[in-house]
């Protein structure tokens, strides 16, 4: 029986979910080709930003024919979400400025979701062997979809789009002991079904987090 | 330089950033009493925004489509206690086949 390593759990609990961010990195390599942004550039963007949703975002604004600053702001409001999270994150990384500011980048919304200890804390072990695991599916997929994307098939054939939020609710049941806790997955929920149809992508979810936040401090 | 490479710097620096504030300020601190309580309550709060926004949602508006089954079928698997691995894969699979089945 090999030791328990957190960094090792961490890997083994986004397994499944890493094919299915392997499969969209293919998508997203694809997308951003034939969005004119050449074979380099969604690479070195895969490897710098690290945070799917936003790149897409991004890759379809100039696929439409949008400007720049429209591409750059969509990014920005798809990972607005990673500032309050990033805090979650804070006080259990510990090490210094360099190594905390590496590590923050591992955070995605699947790492940052299976390292979370129910008491408020952080694995961050965890959520590096996690974080890892998911930066090589999506660098790698960025890759291939890039280099033979159209060969490849859609990944919502395979049905891999409802992995993500299948992963998310089995990672919300086991936070929901307490009663604050169901009502702020209840008052998360219903600010992001309320703001789908009428706010920019990002914004549901941010303005769930901060819906949150201000709910408690009125209690 | 080619807009994309302007995009690429830019989301990339803005992503960086935004993922840094927490733990680069505050990395190691203990947050203060209010904030942490706060902060205990994002894990449901956003993971339900999550199941939302990526079940119902096709990036622009309201869309319901084979995803739902899937979802169902993830909560149904959770219910008879399956572990993580399992109900993703049961999510994937369950969505697969209804659109294979009920071509839209």
């Amino acid at each position: 029986m090999p030791e328990p390593s957190p960094f090792r759990d961490g890997a083994r609990a986004v397994a499944a979910v890493g094919i299915a961010v392997f499969g969209f990195g293919v998508s997203f390599g694809l997308l951003a080709r034939s969005a004119g942004m050449g074979w380099l550039a969604p690479i070195v963007m895969s490897a710098t930003t690290f945070a799917g949703s936003s790149q897409f975002a991004a890759a379809s604004v100039l696929d439409a024919g949008g400007t720049v600053a429209a591409a750059i702001a969509a990014a920005v409001l798809l990972n607005a979400r990673y500032g309050p999270i990033g805090i979650s994150v804070a006080p259990s990384m510990e090490g210094g400025v360099w190594s905390r500011l590496v590590r923050a980048q591992l955070i995605v919304d699947e790492t940052w979701a299976v390292s979370a200890r129910g008491d408020g804390g952080f694995d961050v072990a965890k959520l590096t062997g996690a974080g890892l695991t998911l930066y090589a599916a999506w660098v790698v997929g960025t890759i291939v979809g890039v280099v033979f994307g159209s060969a490849l098939g859609d990944p919502s054939t395979l049905g891999l789009d409802a992995a993500f939020p299948a992963l998310f609710l089995a990672l919300l049941i086991p936070h929901l002991r307490s009663r604050r806790a169901v009502l702020a997955a209840l008052i998360g929920a219903a600010i992001a079904l309320a703001l789908i149809p009428i706010a920019p992508p990002g914004v549901p979810i941010v303005a769930a987090a901060l819906g949150t936040l201000v709910g408690v401090r009125r209690r | 330089m080619s807009d994309a490479w302007v995009v690429v710097a830019g989301a990339a620096l803005a992503t960086i950033g935004i993922k840094a504030v927490g733990p680069v300020l505050l990395g190691g601190r203990r947050l203060p009493e209010r904030l942490a309580s706060a902060v205990q309550l994002l894990a449901p709060a956003v993971l339900a925004a999550l199941v939302v926004t990526q079940t119902v949602s096709d990036g622009r508006s309201l869309a319901i489509d084979e995803r739902i089954v899937g979802v169902a079928a993830a909560a149904v698997a959770l219910r008879l206690r399956a572990p993580v691995l399992l109900v993703v894969v049961v999510a994937a699979v369950a969505t697969a086949l209804t659109r294979a089945l009920w071509p839209g």
